[in-house]
């Protein structure tokens, strides 16, 4: 679905992207991370043809970027850096004329497309007040109903629950899965982690433009080997555990070698109260930590 | 894509304004006209009030030469500055790009609203003129031209349509500057500024002798020549030109906007 060799921007001296090589399948549920500035939404706006790379090729949907992209463009529904609409007008007059000024949407359909984008993003009822009235989750519902027109094959959207409250933010999340489910591709941007990790399967980390890690989530939440245990017997659980313990911090301690359910007989047979165990999992979180450094708003005061 | 700048252009309170505002300056000036014992002397005051006062249907003609020199321009800057630069402030530009609207097509269509824009103003001021013209000074059926020959109500309609062409044309170029300058800012405030500063100084060289070698091409140079086409036989000569140099710098700074906006970088 999409696909980057070696894609490069500068903006004068400062390099945005370096050499990015993103691979994104068809039914991808693509999570693209990075703190802020990292370069995220510059490698989304060369995806889609807003900015000019400096080096480095990119095919989306199969064409060239940018050449082939007028043909794809109409099955690409998108959301980047903020939804944006005229605030004059109401949402339904700014989804027909958004969908009336390019191809890609049939005329007779256009009222009904536009009336089922605002019932999937739960802004069925949102009558002719103008936009400028709205608020920011609702703005946010707006764009990514103007991102849904017309059932996008892939969808890039970035922060696409910016701006909405936790149930919203759900909401939008199983509308997402949905899609995916019925082939809708997607490539999403955030920096809210437990979102990354609730709704995809593939994640791609930039840091300083760079693409530092891109992998399947399960395969980097694999199980370390190790086993967390709580108990209130520490003292007893270490004497018996003797040179398998790699931590221990009050009554918590990761244990190396064996399964969670050999270390519960074997514990409990000593007389060992477990309160709490299970097998060590990196989350993803401490992967992206781990492998990225600072946002740029991060500006430290030199020595 | 035309169609739809053409709807945002009406749809937008701006543009009613704007216009509305257009054609409250000439009835104001008509109602002091019709107050004042002394009709200006010919060559005072705006071109042409001397003859209104006596015939009410040349007023469309001379609505057009009071907005002309600031009135209309501004309003002209103001929208075409805001036609690319207000997209991108508030977002919409990329969203209309990647729609995908092409950006030569989306360029024409801001051009064409821009020109619906000025078909418009100089219509409705040239229209409402009209009516207070005539209801205030009466028309005469018997009019002298300039030259002082007589001309008859279908060549007085001829020759208001053509002045009413003339002075929209004359604005092409303040539009053209305009919208150069919204592909290259994300500020309309920006843009009109800078364009109406670009005729401030036209304006400046156009009465400086030492600038002569540059005023038959200066934006503003032959923007008062539509009083000509009120002269018997009509003074096609500078009227001409006025069109021709116009048109010079639609062909010039379109160019250069299409060429710079083809490969520019959408960041707003």
């Amino acid at each position: 679905m999409i696909a980057t060799q070696a894609l490069t921007k500068r903006f004068g001296a400062v390099t945005a992207v370096d050499s990015v090589d993103l691979s994104v399948n068809e039914g991808d549920r693509y999570g693209f991370l990075g703190p802020n500035g990292s370069g995220k939404t510059t490698t989304v706006r060369m995806l889609l043809g807003l900015v000019f790379p400096t080096s480095g090729t990119a095919q989306v949907m199969g064409v060239d970027v940018p050449n082939g992209l007028p043909h794809v463009l109409p099955s690409i529904g998108s959301l980047v850096e903020g939804p944006a609409a005229y605030g004059h007008l109401s949402a339904r007059s700014n989804l027909t004329l958004l969908d009336a000024a390019g191809p890609g949407g049939g005329r007779q359909s256009r009222r009904r497309r536009v009336d089922e984008a605002l019932e999937q993003v739960g802004l069925a009822g949102v009558g002719r007040r103008p936009v400028k009235a709205y608020s920011l989750g609702m703005r946010q519902r707006l764009g990514l109903a103007a991102a849904l027109l017309r059932t996008p094959k892939l969808l890039i959207l970035d922060e696409p629950t910016n701006g909405l409250d936790p149930q919203g933010s759900k909401e939008i999340r199983d509308l997402l899965l949905t899609m995916n489910r019925a082939g809708t591709t997607l490539f999403v941007s955030s920096h809210l982690l437990a979102e990354v990790e609730s709704l995809c399967t593939r994640v791609g980390v930039l840091d300083q433009g760079r693409l530092v890690l891109q992998e399947e989530l399960d395969q980097l939440r694999a199980p370390t080997g190790r086993t967390v245990l709580r108990t209130p017997d520490v003292d007893h659980a270490v004497a018996l555990l003797d040179g398998r313990i790699t931590a221990r911090d009050g009554d918590r301690l990761v244990v190396l070698g064996g399964s969670p359910e050999d270390l519960v007989a074997h514990l409990a047979a000593a007389g060992v109260r477990i309160s709490e165990i299970s097998a060590e999992r990196v989350t993803l979180e401490d992967v992206v930590l781990s492998v990225t450094s600072h946002g740029n708003d991060h500006i430290a005061a030199s020595p | 894509m035309i169609r739809v700048e053409i709807a945002k252009l009406l749809r937008r309170p701006r543009t009613w304004v704007a216009i509305g505002l257009l054609c409250l300056l000439p009835i104001i000036v008509a109602f002091f006209l019709k107050l004042s014992p002394l009709a200006p002397r010919p060559g005072e005051g705006p071109a042409f009030l001397s003859a209104v006062v006596s015939n009410g249907s040349l007023f469309p003609a001379a609505a057009l030469g009071i907005v002309l020199p600031l009135f209309l321009p501004v309003a002209v800057a103001v929208i075409a500055g805001d036609a690319v630069a207000g997209e991108a402030a508030s977002g919409t530009l990329r969203y209309l790009l990647i729609r995908p609207v092409g950006r030569t097509r989306l360029l024409v269509a801001k051009l064409v609203s821009i020109l619906v824009f000025l078909g418009l103003a100089v219509s409705l001021v040239a229209g409402s003129a009209y009516v207070v013209g005539v209801s205030l000074f009466g028309s005469n059926p018997v009019l002298t031209s300039l030259s002082g020959t007589v001309i008859t109500p279908a060549d007085l309609a001829r020759r208001t349509m053509l002045v009413l062409l003339y002075v929209a044309w004359s604005m092409v170029g303040v539009a053209s500057i305009a919208l150069l300058l919204s592909t290259l800012t994300d500020s309309s405030l920006g843009a009109a500024l800078g364009a109406l500063a670009a005729l401030v100084l036209s304006q400046v060289l156009v009465t400086l002798d030492a600038a002569d070698v540059v005023q038959p091409y200066l934006p503003t140079r032959y923007w008062l020549s539509w009083v000509d086409i009120f002269r018997d036989p009509i003074l096609w000569h500078d009227v001409e030109r006025g069109v021709l140099v116009q048109g010079g710098y639609v062909v010039v700074l379109l160019g250069i906007s299409w060429a710079g906006f083809m490969t520019r970088d959408i960041t707003s």
